[in-house]
């Protein structure tokens, strides 16, 4: 018997984590938590509704927090981001993703988290037990603060995102990246090279230790295509890059190709599209 | 204050990743080494409160001897000592967390233990937790913004929309994200008094591993080939058309 616990019951992380649930075989019970967010209380909550069965969540930061709370109260092991399971032996991911780990669990209970997007999302018909602990003395959210976007477009929410890396060459560079953007009510990205230089802040990073995006478009200007920037960004729909160098890794992960100077393409593009768009 | 960082070294694995021929680690004869950028910064923000208020920096690591080069760097950026639990086989996160444990418990108290929120290569998303555990402290995970002071740590974690506010009292376990501060390159004298600063290495044992590892896979399909849309300003055109076609212009 497998319980899964699920942020809520429509979210797309958590179904995902129930087919992986439905994959293990036996029962299968869902449960979500109400009450502002105590890690360790609402882990308690889960190991206690959980009894001695498996437990599985979603490969979220919070799915994996409250996974590796439940196992550090039951001193169990936690195998984080599982794609395939079968028996004790399964599949997890490595660097983002962009690196398998085969792995047998040693444990008579298997505590997993679902890594994102590999398993399709099921359709749950039966009940969701909401839960509600009680408070103690565990360490609880006591505040939220939301940055202000400015009525600009999140990069994890964006169709498009226009993305540049060291071929951008400064922090100028990006206006016109940003320029295009605009036109497309696109997001601008960059890569984790743009982000130590200081020419964009952290938060616009795509990558491993970045955001991870999945738009309908992602145009990647002046990026080599290191495996940190490609965890970020392999979940878009189609992949646009625009570089220089014709060896460059990025072609290997891109859809559509186009080779030359970003500084002359980029404005080219922004160009045709005003053109397009006026007539 | 007393502040330990635990970091990791991992390798700088560029563009492709190349496998060794047993399948067990990347194949790093063409590499560069260094921790995770979460720990990057968890180092930085370290330094800087110690920087700001007096006390100690220690980082420890678990890891091969070549490992001390990268306890070596963390000392560049500020940090006073290091501890380096020296086995050259890799550890499941159980494992790991109860040999770190058992380390903190072998020194005077720290005040904060901070984390990577998860390791570069393995994310594992659990040894700073099971170290908290372990030692009895509160812990939150995945902090973009840090502020001690006065014995207690408000902690903002980065979710979807904004961030979560924690108010936590000391000592604690924090794992931190990159993005938390931008750390600083070290400079050469930096550098070079980091090679006298203390660094107490001692051989540690693996047990058993509860997650083991059995082999390592590239997964497939990461190599597409792209259709070339042009070369130079004059692909724009078709670059247009493309986009129409997505359904984005």
């Amino acid at each position: 018997m497998t319980l899964v616990f699920m942020e809520s019951a429509d979210d797309e992380l958590s179904r995902q984590a129930l087919t992986l649930a439905q994959s293990l075989g036996g029962d299968v019970r869902a449960v979500t938590i109400d009450g502002p967010y105590a890690p360790s209380v609402w882990a308690a909550a889960i190991v206690e509704a959980a009894g001695g069965d498996d437990i599985v969540g979603p490969g979220s930061d919070r799915g994996n927090e409250l996974l590796a709370h439940a196992a550090a109260q039951l001193d169990l092991p936690f195998a984080a981001n599982v794609s395939e399971i079968q028996g004790d032996e399964l599949t997890r991911l490595r660097w983002g993703g962009t690196l398998l780990e085969e792995a047998r669990l040693h444990s008579d209970r298997r505590l997993l988290s679902s890594a994102p997007f590999a398993f399709a999302p099921a359709t749950w018909g039966q009940e969701v037990a909401v839960l509600t602990p009680s408070f103690g003395d565990g360490v609880q959210v006591v505040d939220h603060v939301a940055p202000d976007m400015g009525g600009k477009v999140s990069l994890a929410d964006a169709k498009v995102v226009v993305s540049g890396g060291r071929g951008v060459g400064s922090a100028e560079g990006f206006a016109i990246l940003e320029e295009l953007a605009a036109l497309l009510d696109a997001a601008v990205g960059c890569s984790r090279v743009v982000t130590s230089a200081g020419w964009r802040p952290h938060s616009d990073q795509v990558g491993q230790t970045g955001t991870k995006v999945s738009p309908d478009l992602y145009i990647a200007c002046g990026i080599s295509g290191a495996t940190q920037h490609i965890a970020g960004c392999k979940g878009a729909k189609a992949l646009l890059a625009i570089n220089a160098d014709k060896e460059a890794t990025i072609f290997a992960h891109a859809d559509y190709a186009v080779i030359g100077d970003l500084h002359e393409i980029v404005p080219a593009i922004t160009a045709e599209l005003r053109k397009v768009k006026g007539s | 204050m007393r502040i330990l960082v635990c970091v990791k070294r991992v390798p700088i694995t560029g563009g492709r990743m190349v496998l060794t021929a047993d399948e067990q680690a990347i194949e790093t004869k063409h590499l560069g080494f260094t921790i995770s950028p979460h720990e990057e910064c968890g180092v930085e923000e370290a330094v800087r409160i110690v920087e700001a208020g007096g006390g100690e920096v220690v980082v420890l690591t678990l890891g091969p001897e070549e490992a001390a080069e990268q306890i070596r760097d963390c000392m560049a950026i500020g940090a006073d000592r290091g501890i380096h639990l020296v086995s050259s086989e890799e550890w499941d996160p159980q494992a790991t967390a109860a040999a770190i444990a058992d380390a903190i418990r072998a020194e005077d108290p720290f005040d904060l233990i901070v984390f990577g929120n998860e390791s570069a290569d393995a994310g594992g998303y659990q040894v700073g937790i099971r170290v908290a555990y372990a030692l009895g402290l509160p812990v939150v995970t995945g902090l973009k913004g840090l502020t001690v002071d006065a014995g207690r740590a408000r902690c903002e974690q980065e979710v979807p929309g904004g961030r979560d506010v924690y108010d936590v009292a000391l000592p604690a376990v924090v794992s931190v994200k990159e993005g938390l501060n931008l750390p600083r390159y070290p400079s050469v004298p930096a550098k070079l008094r980091a090679k006298s600063k203390p660094l107490d290495a001692r051989l540690v044992e693996r047990p058993v591993s509860k997650l083991e590892k059995l082999r390592l896979v590239v997964p497939e399909g990461s190599h597409k080939q792209a259709e070339i849309l042009g070369e130079g300003p004059a692909a724009a055109p078709r670059v247009v058309e493309v986009m129409q076609q997505l359904g984005v212009a």
